[in-house]
């Protein structure tokens, strides 16, 4: 069996962007970058897999995205993937979902993949297509939103998640592509053996035209702080001070709540 | 501009996004027609013609079907835009129709701008402005973004649609969701914990606070994937749904769908390392500080 994991790397959120040059995205330099947070389910899901089936599937990490990106394709072979594939794209933040998309195809369909993981989005740029773009042009069959996920036999059942908690099964036969949901499963740390065994597997490099990156559908003009306009008031300032002007605000709304007075 | 909108339909319930959806349309203008696999019962309140088939047919949604249908209703139309929500229907949808028509998908529009539409991106933080190359062109919206329009006495004109085949994804069951016996939804006061509380062993700050201010606490969603709350206390689009008079949001970032939970609470405050977390939209007070130093000064200060 093959396994295709597709894992990007984003900047920590909790980060200030600043718009590059171009206004189209954020500026680089001041950012750390991690692996995107759904895409650790994705590889979680696929380790599993291999070790429910001893040990004999073969899953290869694939990222997309300037020299930088070979830190995620390490960590998920860190994780547990036996080999990892490079494609360099030093632009690759300008790229829209669909080019993405093209690139993974060109190269899923020169692999014979039985099951593809991908996350259910990226954080950065949270557009939730990457996934069931590559799966509608490799023409496999797609569950989205994975919450759940078992395989037997030829078969794999997947918990979907429905909006207000609520859940669909379904089962589908391979080959399956599965975007993966936050909580599926829970994502190993890697650990120092991990670490090092990773050092030594092989990273294939390939550029876009070699995947057969097409041509883009949008564009992007501009790029912007989203104005969050604070609807009330900031406070800021020493702490065991701000904390009294809080708690006589907590009292207050507690108090006038008891009196019903809020409701 | 001629506008195709794709409804929902569920477990017996049209969707009320559909009033969404027709906001949309509403903001954008133009000749606005609509698809639906729904049922017969449950017709939307709309007056232009509705490509429909019967759910009691087709059974639950299969991606494949939903597809082949959803694509005679674009041959029928020939639109400029397929609008569909930014929902589990429509993320999981709407790349099928882009992909099978090669044509641009722009996910989660929350606005227009020029010839472009804007997207949130970066956890809520930024905003793009993104044009599609294609005619037609795909869209989802961002739940909430858009105003509720629901025309009332009228009805549609039908259309069928038609298709066959096997699923490809085999159907079997629903299940609702679960909470675990933990009721929200009558809390007047709320603490909820999110990712900023930092570990475990931190979420009792926050409990102290609720228990000082006679509350319940209540989550996000990572907080309770890493099993420091249990999922039954998740505030959100996939969690509860509160309105309390009180909400305090400790080291909550604001996602939208987090947002989508809370957003009829009645005086909200947070409390933030980060003062341009998107949560300051809806905090009638944010108070910028770390809780690991803050919740402790804060619960004393109550208990005095
Ligand atoms: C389909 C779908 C459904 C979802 N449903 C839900 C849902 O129902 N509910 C939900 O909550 N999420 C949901 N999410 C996830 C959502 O998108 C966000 O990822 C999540 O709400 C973020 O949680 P958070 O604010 O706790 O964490 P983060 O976004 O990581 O925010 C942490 C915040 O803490 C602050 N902080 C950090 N350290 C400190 C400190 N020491 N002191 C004070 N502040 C600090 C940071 O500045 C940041 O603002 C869903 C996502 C998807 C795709
Ligand atoms: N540059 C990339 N390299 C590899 N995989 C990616 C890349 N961009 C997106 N993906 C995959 O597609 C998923 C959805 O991304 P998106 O459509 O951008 O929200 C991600 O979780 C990844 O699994």
């Amino acid at each position: 069996m093959n396994i295709l994991v597709c894992i990007k790397q984003v900047p920590d959120m909790e980060a200030s962007f600043v718009p590059n040059r171009g206004g189209t995205w954020f500026d680089e330099t001041a950012l750390s970058f991690r692996m995107n947070d759904y895409d650790e389910f994705a590889i979680e899901a696929a380790v599993r897999i291999k070790e429910q089936l001893g040990g004999t599937p073969e899953v290869t990490a694939l990222s997309i995205g300037p020299g930088r990106v070979v830190e995620v394709i390490r960590k998920a072979m860190a994780m547990g993937c036996d080999r990892g594939v490079h494609l360099r794209d030093e632009e690759a933040a300008s790229l829209d979902p669909w080019q993405i998309a093209s690139m993974i195809s060109g190269y899923a369909s020169t692999g014979g993949f039985d099951l593809i993981f991908t996350g259910m989005q990226s954080v950065d740029r949270g557009s939730a297509q990457v996934g069931v773009l590559v799966a509608e042009r490799l023409a496999i069959a797609c569950v989205t939103t994975a919450v759940g996920f078992s395989y037997m036999a030829g078969r794999a059942t997947v918990e979907r998640e429905l909006e207000g908690g609520a859940k669909v099964v379904v089962s589908c036969a391979l080959p399956l592509l599965v975007t993966c949901q936050l909580g599926l499963n829970t994502p190993r740390y890697p650990t120092l053996p991990g670490i090092l065994r990773a050092k030594k597997k092989e990273i294939v490099e390939l550029s876009p035209g070699q995947a057969g990156m097409e041509k883009p559908l949008t564009r992007v003009s501009g790029f912007s702080h989203h104005v969050s306009r604070p609807s009330g008031v900031v406070l800021e300032g020493r702490l065991d001070e701000l904390a009294g002007r809080v708690a006589a605000v907590l009292r207050e709304k507690r108090d006038a709540i008891r009196r019903g007075g809020v409701r | 501009m001629k506008v195709l909108l794709v409804a929902e339909y569920r477990q017996g319930r049209l969707a009320e996004s559909t009033s969404e959806l027709l906001g949309f349309a509403d903001a954008l203008g133009g000749d606005v027609s609509m698809a639906l696999v729904g049922s017969p019962d449950q017709l939307p309140g709309f007056d232009g013609r509705l490509h429909f088939a019967d759910a009691g047919i087709y059974g639950e949604y299969d991606s494949e079907l939903h597809k082949r249908l959803l694509l005679q209703a674009v041959e029928a139309e020939t639109p400029d835009l397929i609008v569909f929500m930014h929902s589990s229907y429509g993320w999981d949808l709407a790349p099928r129709i882009s992909a099978a028509l090669g044509v641009a998908l722009l996910s989660g529009v929350a606005g227009m701008d020029g010839d472009g539409f804007t997207t949130r991106c970066c956890n809520g933080k930024m905003r793009r402005t993104v044009t599609a190359m294609t005619s037609p062109a795909v869209l989802t919206l961002l739940p909430g973004a858009f105003p509720s329009v629901q025309p009332e006495g009228v009805s549609p004109e039908l259309h069928p649609m038609a298709a066959s085949g096997v699923p490809v994804v085999e159907f079997i069951r629903y299940e609702p969701p679960s909470t675990g016996g933990i009721d929200l939804t009558r809390s007047d006061v709320i603490v909820c914990a999110g990712r900023g509380v930092g570990s475990r062993e931190k979420v009792g700050l926050v409990r102290a606070l609720a228990d000082a201010l006679g509350g319940e606490v209540g989550a996000t969603r990572p907080v309770v994937d890493a099993g420091w709350l249990e999922h039954g206390r998740q505030i959100g689009s996939t969690g509860q749904s509160v309105s309390p008079g009180l909400y305090v949001a400790c080291g909550v970032s604001g996602a939208i769908q987090h947002l989508a939970g809370m957003k009829g609470s009645g005086f909200v405050i947070a409390l933030n390392t980060d003062r341009d977390a998107p949560i300051v939209e809806v905090a009638d007070l944010l108070v910028v500080a770390d809780l690991e130093e803050f919740l402790p000064l804060l619960t004393a200060k109550l208990g005095s």
